[in-house]
């Protein structure tokens, strides 16, 4: 049902209009049982912080595959980090850190890291633009969506938002993008969500005054956006000033950290008391098309490391704030970015767009360790192989808002994402729950014979219950589902025709209730 | 009264009124909207102040009451065609303004220019601030044609960083090239901006190479600045790798801050295209032809004239017009100057015809253009006629930049866009030009406008850039009669009128001193002018004309163009 259906049948005499600063508003005289019941999960004061990369991050250099050196070697050996300086992880060999990384790995070695390998979705975009609508939006690639998945929760849980909005109830902002833009991701099917702040402290007192009304013209249409905006700044204006003038900040932050500037704001403005379920913060310089190394022999300096040196201490430092401010109980965050980056280098010490790329959820609730298997690299890489998904984004946002924000599976499935998404054992709470943990529990079979002419065959093993097996060419691009359905327990072998196929490496993957897992062909 | 109260006060008793925030809901392009004639045949309606001030608006970065009056008493052709007429040459280049008692440049003198090189490290900030200030030199200068509005264009379009591209000089270069260019011919301005040194930094053109060819260049090429991403333009993924390849061997010279080719990077083997581009295979050529398929390239991309005209069209229409092409204007507005534009690819007939337009004077069209924060800045010099210094140069770029780095507090800094595709107010539906605004924006906005018009900056000791708010009322014709001061001071700063019962309470509240009766003002203004050395009498003018222009300032449709 639309938000509009559904407030004109619930809620038919309820709305009272009347005026802040002569805009005329509209509100709820009464808060429904339901509008209470879906609030619950929020009054228990989690948040969740998304840190954005803007332009594309190389997860190969960000989380190496250790596993696969030698094909890594072969593919981008004037990027490459020596192997002898990618930082280890407690308790797993195959898979390694950027030599700057050492905050989030102390982070990851004392349980407060986890790691989702190759996050992407079928058919992936190299537009940055593009595919940061995608992933803003939670849109399949050839879906156009306006609103953003963060704010589409945001509205649905304040319903009705933005009129009404600061009220006793809910007096603080839905939610708060730090820096001077808000976040695509929190625009709501009607307005953004989200209100931007660069300095809490320096709010402005505006206009209190009669307005006019606004005529149906452009100019109208215009008018009255900015008189909202006046209105909303305005409505947050105290709030966020007694929130950051209530605390300090306990750790210190580094110098010269635009991410921590911003991370800093943040952990204030939770320890002082707002509300506010979901910041947006972001650094961008990601999209290293060239020196994202100093030089092929020196691999662990340049712009990369640079970022990730900034992203690391960033991050780490938030964390140590939030334990000492007390409220790391209530606080994770992620970084993401629009994609990942070729697995093949340029001769410019670079990467051009790519797909697939891990996200790193933080935080004193989370798994500690790592979902998936490291990417499997082909031992001979094209300029167009990419690193295939093996989850699906939205699998990471079902997991926030089910399983952190503890929102409804239907109404996730339904107006939050759009179809279902199975969740990750992303958080703790999702322990005692069976949820999809990685591929070590799915038996996918290398296929035979490989590398194939015409035919091969795909041995699996289904544990019962709904299976796809489904194969992707080396740019992500779904071609075929071979298998979609319901399949009782026991092993199957799949033919796949390949007569049609032109030479090349391509990726099948098999998903089943206990998880994925991938693994490459190759057409002769 | 406090806001709580004030809402609960009007919950308990006041009569319900229409809710006109509800009927604007922007989760996506406003349909709803009647855009006006979409016509461009030339406009023939009543020509006076007020379409003069609206063409004032939208073409120029500010205007003073005098700009009106100049263009009002011309008809629509000759205002238009005045506006387009751009100086032949060039602004003089950008100086060293930038000396200091402990920090004196040891090869450029003070107030001579930089740009004929070479690059001093130990200056490279100094001269990038001196050309961000430089520029706004060009836009807060009194000339009356459209040549900054339409570099901001193009640099919005052809978007490079300053900090980006390291060079001051090749930044200067490229700069000089968006001017030069910004009516001229657009096939010719591609191909320049293209090999132009800056944008091959910008975007790794210049380690484009034959071994591992970097796509950053080609990929913008087809989806920013030529075919754009409509579903007109079915470019493949393989037309940027092929293109890519094309590309490779641009290089920059370090000591000359020019391009060059240098056909040992360059592929040399042929390169076929995707059916979009009719399969087309630009032959590979070795030595220094390899330089003529960027030619080739350029060629094959405009002969999807179609789709290259009306996305160009589009993107200025939504500069100069409004962000919202429905069917209607598409069809009647954009089509028929993208079909002229195609002929000859002219940009200057394009931008005359549109400005002289039927639909651009339809007064639907007034008032809907969300201001970009320089053009606040800039409104709010030339209505308020701040000074600068005319010497010395120190000063004089002290006060520009400091001009600049208000932008940049509002959200827009000049010279270094967020990314290549410019500010998302030109590109990011649905949101165009609303993304200027936010909670944190607005306010920066509003109290740089207040600051400089009340308090003035102070941009070094001693020395401040602010409003003479006296001259600002006396340049109108009756500036004793409070309405008539009021409305006057309306039609100059805000595209939409008020209602005559704000206005009423304006008039009270501050130049009446929340007196009910004219005689107050009209006193006191005439006491001044009889006595205007004396320092009281000055001060209550001046105090009851900053109340009313903060008002104003304060209003949203203060952000309107």
């Amino acid at each position: 049902m639309k938000r509009k259906e559904f407030l004109k049948k619930a809620l038919p005499a309820t709305m009272v209009p009347f005026f802040i600063n002569g805009i005329s508003i509209k509100s709820m005289a009464s808060t429904p049982m339901l509008e209470a019941i879906k609030r619950a999960s929020l009054k228990n004061g989690r948040v969740f912080v998304l840190i954005q990369l803007n332009g594309g991050n190389d997860g190969l250099n960000t989380i190496i595959p250790v596993d696969q050196y030698s094909n890594l070697s072969a593919a981008r050996s004037n990027i490459l980090i020596q192997q002898s300086k990618v930082l280890a992880l407690n308790g797993n060999n195959a898979t390694g850190m950027h030599p700057v990384m050492t905050g989030l790995r102390s982070m990851y070695d004392s349980g407060k890291v986890s790691i989702v390998q190759s996050v992407g979705y079928p058919n992936p975009n190299f537009s940055h633009f593009r595919a940061t609508d995608i992933w803003h939006s939670a849109s399949d690639s050839n879906q156009y969506i306006g609103s953003g998945w963060a704010g589409r929760y945001l509205e649905d849980v304040y319903t009705g938002f933005p009129t009404g909005y600061p009220n006793t109830n809910d007096p603080d902002p839905l939610a708060i993008s730090i820096g001077y833009a808000v976040s695509t991701a929190l625009m709501g099917p009607t307005v953004s969500t989200g209100v931007a702040i660069s300095n809490p402290t320096s709010f402005y007192q505006l206009v209190n005054g009669t307005v006019d009304p606004a005529p149906n013209t452009p100019a109208g249409h215009e008018l009255t956006y900015v008189r909202l905006v006046l209105q909303q700044t305005q409505a947050y204006n105290d709030t966020v000033k007694t929130a950051a003038q209530a605390v300090t900040n306990k750790a210190t932050y580094p110098a010269n950290n635009s991410l921590g500037d911003q991370l800093k704001i943040v952990a204030n403005l939770i320890a002082g008391g707002l509300q506010t379920p979901i910041y947006t913060v972001s650094i961008g310089g990601f999209d290293t098309h060239s020196s994202q190394v100093t030089s092929s022999g020196s691999t662990e300096t340049g712009n990369h490391a640079d970022l990730w040196k900034k992203v690391s201490d960033a991050i780490a430092t938030f964390q140590s704030d939030c334990d000492q401010l007390g409220i790391a109980d209530r606080v994770a965050g992620m970084t993401y970015s629009e994609f990942g980056r070729r697995i093949k280098s340029n001769a410019s010490l670079g990467t051009d767009h790519g797909a697939a790329a891990p996200v790193i959820v933080f935080g004193k609730n989370v798994n500690p360790g790592i979902i998936g298997s490291n990417p499997t690299i082909p031992s001979s890489v094209t300029v167009n192989d990419n690193v295939p998904m093996q989850y699906d984004f939205r699998q990471v946002y079902a997991s926030v808002l089910e399983d952190w924000f503890q929102a409804s599976v239907s109404k996730t499935d339904s107006d939050l994402l759009f179809k279902h998404f199975d969740t990750l054992a992303i958080f703790k709470s999702t322990l005692d729950v069976k949820k999809v943990r990685s591929g070590s529990s799915v038996t996918l079979m290398q296929n035979y014979p490989n590398p194939f002419k015409d035919f091969t065959n795909i041995e699996f093993v289904s544990p019962g219950g709904q299976v796809e097996l489904r194969l992707f060419d080396s740019q992500g691009r779904l071609l075929k589902t071979l298998v979609d359905g319901l399949v009782p327990k026991g092993s199957y072998t799949e033919v796949l025709d390949g007569t049609n196929l032109p030479a090349g490496n391509y990726y099948y993957q098999l998903v089943t209730a206990n998880g994925q897992v991938g693994r490459h062909l190759v057409k002769l | 009264m406090e806001r709580r109260s004030f809402i609960t006060q009007t919950l308990t008793g006041k009569t319900p009124v229409k809710d006109p925030v509800l009927d604007i809901q922007n989760q996506k392009l406003p349909d709803n909207l009647d855009l006006g004639v979409a016509s461009i045949t030339p406009y023939t309606g009543s020509w006076g102040k007020a379409e003069a001030r609206h063409l004032l608006r939208r073409a120029l970065f500010g205007f003073t009451k005098a700009d009106v009056d100049f263009f009002a008493a011309m008809t629509m052709g000759d205002a238009v065609d005045y506006i387009m007429n751009t100086p032949v040459n060039p602004p003089l280049p950008p100086l060293n303004g930038y000396n200091t008692a402990t920090l004196l440049d040891p090869n450029i003198a003070a107030g001579s220019t930089w740009v004929n090189g070479p690059d001093d490290n130990n200056f490279t900030g100094k001269r990038r601030n001196s050309l961000y200030a430089w520029w706004m030199q060009q836009i807060l200068n009194p000339d009356r044609n459209i040549r900054e509005k339409m570099t901001m264009f193009w640099h919005n379009h052809f978007a490079t960083e300053v900090e980006t591209v390291g060079s001051p000089i090749i930044a200067y270069n490229h700069h000089k090239l968006l001017r030069e260019n910004c009516l001229g011919n657009f096939k010719t301005f591609v191909k320049s901006v293209t090999i132009d040194p800056a944008m091959l930094v910008y975007l790794n053109g210049n380690v484009n190479t034959k071994t591992a060819p970097d796509e950053n260049h080609a990929r913008e090429l087809m989806e920013l600045f030529t075919l754009g991403k409509g579903a007109d333009s079915q470019y493949t993924e393989d037309d940027v790798k092929n293109a890519a390849r094309v590309l490779t061997g641009w290089r920059i010279n370090n000591s000359t801050y020019t391009a060059f080719f240098n056909s040992n990077n360059h592929e040399t083997s042929n390169k076929t295209f995707s059916a979009f581009f009719n399969n087309t295979t630009i032959t590979g050529q070795t030595g220094a032809n390899g330089a003529f398929e960027t030619d080739d390239l350029l060629n094959m991309i405009f002969s999807k004239s179609d789709v290259v005209a009306r996305y160009i069209v589009r993107r200025l229409y939504r500069y100069f017009v409004y962000y919202v092409i429905d069917s209607n204007i598409e069809n009647n507005v954009i089509i028929p100057l993208a079909n002229d534009f195609k002929t000859n690819w002219e940009i200057k007939p394009i931008v005359t015809a549109l400005l002289k337009s039927q639909h651009f004077f339809d007064s639907n069209n007034v008032g809907c253009n969300i201001k970009n924060p320089i053009d606040v800045i800039a409104t709010c010099s030339k209505n308020f006629m701040i000074v600068y210094p005319s010497s010395p140069v120190e000063d004089q770029y002290q006060a520009w930049y400091s001009m600049f780095t208000f932008g940049a507090f509002a959200g827009m800094t000049i010279g270094n866009p967020p990314s290549v595709s410019g500010w998302p107010a030109y590109y990011q539906s649905p949101q165009f030009t609303e993304s200027w605004l936010n909670s944190d924006t607005l306010p920066k906005r509003i109290s740089i406008t207040v600051a400089l018009m009340a308090v003035g900056y102070q941009y070094k000791a001693g020395k401040k850039l602010q409003a003479d708010v006296i001259a600002f009322a006396k340049q109108f014709a009756n500036p004793e009669d409070p309405t008539k001061l009021i409305q006057d001071t309306i039609d100059l700063l805000l595209p939409l009128d008020l209602s005559s019962t704000s206005k009423t309470t304006l008039k009270q509240s501050t130049l009446l001193f929340g007196q009910s009766s004219d005689y107050y003002w009209t006193t006191a203004w005439n006491d001044y002018i009889a006595s205007p050395n004396d320092a009281t009498k000055k001060g209550t003018v001046t105090t009851g004309l900053q109340l009313m222009l903060k008002y104003l300032l304060d209003l949203a449709e203060n952000q309107l163009s």
